[in-house]
């Protein structure tokens, strides 16, 4: 599955990391990285982050 | 065995949640999902932050600012029976007794209902008194944030603190009015709420704490040493109460929220589950006493768990025992974001971790909260999100195995 953040609503809540710490990270710099491409047996830790997410800003595709 | 029917009264964040982990766990179920409101469901927590402040420019802003609120959710149209703008009124066994008269029949029933602001028992200024708890409230609120205006908030917590910190980015007066000595001190403990009053200071707002408002008397707020506020707009921010009326006669337990288990079951009721806002349970992660949670985090994990729970029940399985969420929840104030995990208001003392709470707003702090010399609690000031998910990773650690219940 494809995982896509837009990072122009991301506010760095870091629920994402919470749920599924495999997919998405903060780097040194605070800044969030994630796989752009994951494997389906991530899929519900991905479903869960996008739940988890405040500002709804995980796009899963 | 037939297809169960689920009932699910308020439609916001936790009726959403539990409705779309019904339908995974069991594509079969029928479930209807009511709300009082007439809006789809929506996010709350910009209500007092950055959707305030958008819909500040105008009533043209609505359909855009409420397009990026509205939930965006994984159910395909008609997976779930949606009745906006009805209210529940009162249970029959598992029906549901609707406000427009008709009855929903029912096998299980989630309550969803959440808190409605508390008011103070008093009259006068009906006409610039302002709550802040839904959309259509913002709306109403909005239209009087105008640059020049004279605001008095009174309740120092969460919501009076954002709405507070976004009026004066729109350049209004501002006086807070908190009968603690100060600002959110339950939920932040005395030395970063003092760094919290601090920085509301800095930022120009006349922070009157210890002090509680006596009455109105025309466009005047009279505190309780005679003290007269002249106010253009004035928001009542003094907490919550839950919506529990419509469950007067299920049997629950209503004394503060509706008291559920483990699996989110109330005790006394027939059939009867509760999530979010409303739902008082034991978090194993602290200790045995059953609270109720409002933070955002929450009515997901509720949610989830209610929905396995049915899911169990129905298909003759017993839930798995144990539910130990771990809390979050997050403000934001002046541009500074505060996160939160655990839960700081359990503890007795304060640790700053990193940086220097004189410094809040301007350089990252992280502050440490134990109990019995167990961490419990973490908060972070404007602090590096991968440092305070280092943080977070210990506090996790610490809290687990769960105490004994
Ligand atoms: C202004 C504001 C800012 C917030 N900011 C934050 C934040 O920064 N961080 C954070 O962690 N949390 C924040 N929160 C808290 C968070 O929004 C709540 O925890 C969350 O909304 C709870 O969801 P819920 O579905 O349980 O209840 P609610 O969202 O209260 O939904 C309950 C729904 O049920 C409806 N209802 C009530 N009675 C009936 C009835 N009898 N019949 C039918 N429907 C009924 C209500 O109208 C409502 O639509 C904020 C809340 C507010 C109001
Ligand atoms: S939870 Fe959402 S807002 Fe927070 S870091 Fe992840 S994507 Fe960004």
């Amino acid at each position: 599955m494809k995982v896509h953040v837009d990072m122009s609503i991301c506010l760095l809540h870091g629920q994402c990391v919470i749920a599924a710490p495999e997919v998405f990270s903060f780097d040194d710099d605070g800044g969030l990285v994630w796989l752009a491409e994951v494997d389906e047996s991530l899929a519900a830790d991905v479903e869960a982050a996008s739940d988890a997410c405040p500002e709804q800003a995980i796009v899963i595709g | 065995m037939a297809a169960p029917r689920i009932t699910i009264v308020g439609a916001s964040l936790a009726g959403l949640r539990c409705a779309e982990a019904l339908l995974a766990a069991l594509p079969e179920a029928r479930v209807t999902l009511v709300g009082d409101e007439r809006h789809a469901p929506y996010n709350r927590p910009p209500l007092s932050k950055d959707a305030a402040e958008a819909l500040a420019a105008g009533p043209g802003a609505g359909p855009e600012v409420f397009e990026k609120l509205r939930l965006r959710s994984k159910l395909a149209p008609g997976a779930v029976t949606l009745r906006l703008g009805v209210a529940a009124e009162a249970l029959d066994g598992t029906d549901v007794r609707l406000s427009d008269g008709r009855r929903i029949g029912s096998d299980w029933v989630v309550a969803a209902t959440g808190l409605r602001p508390r008011r103070l028992p008093l009259t006068g200024a009906e006409d610039r008194r302002h709550v802040l708890r839904s959309y259509d409230d913002a709306l109403t609120l909005a239209a009087t944030l105008r640059t020049g205006a004279r605001m008095v908030v009174i309740g120092a917590g969460f919501i009076g603190c954002e709405i507070a910190a976004t009026a004066r980015k729109l350049g209004l007066h501002v006086t807070l009015v908190e009968p603690a000595p100060q600002p959110m001190l339950r939920a932040l403990g005395a030395r970063v709420a003092a760094a919290m009053a601090a920085l509301h200071r800095s930022h120009g707002v006349t922070l009157l704490s210890g002090r509680a408002v006596a009455g109105f008397d025309g466009a005047r707020v009279i505190l309780d040493d005679g003290q007269a506020l002249e106010a253009d707009v004035i928001v009542e921010a003094l907490g919550s109460q839950p919506n529990t009326g419509w469950l007067t006669d299920s049997g629950a337990d209503l004394s503060d929220g509706v008291l559920v288990d483990d699996r989110m079951l109330a005790p006394g009721a027939e059939n009867l589950l509760a999530v979010g806002d409303i739902a008082r349970f034991a978090n194993p992660l602290f200790d045995a006493v059953p609270r109720r949670t409002e933070h955002w985090c929450i009515p997901g994990q509720t949610a989830k768990r209610a929905a396995e729970t049915i899911a169990a029940l129905c298909t003759g399985q017993r839930p798995t025992p144990g539910f130990a969420p771990m809390p979050s929840f997050w403000s934001d104030q002046y541009g500074m974001r505060l996160q939160a995990f655990g839960a700081p208001a359990l503890a007795e003392t304060q640790t700053v971790i990193e940086g220097d709470l004189s410094q809040t707003g301007t350089a990252p702090v992280i502050v440490e909260y134990a109990r019995a010399g167990r961490p419990v609690g973490l908060i972070g000031l404007g602090a590096n999100p991968a440092a305070l998910a280092r943080h977070r990773a210990r506090l996790t650690a610490a809290l687990t195995p769960p105490v004994d219940a």
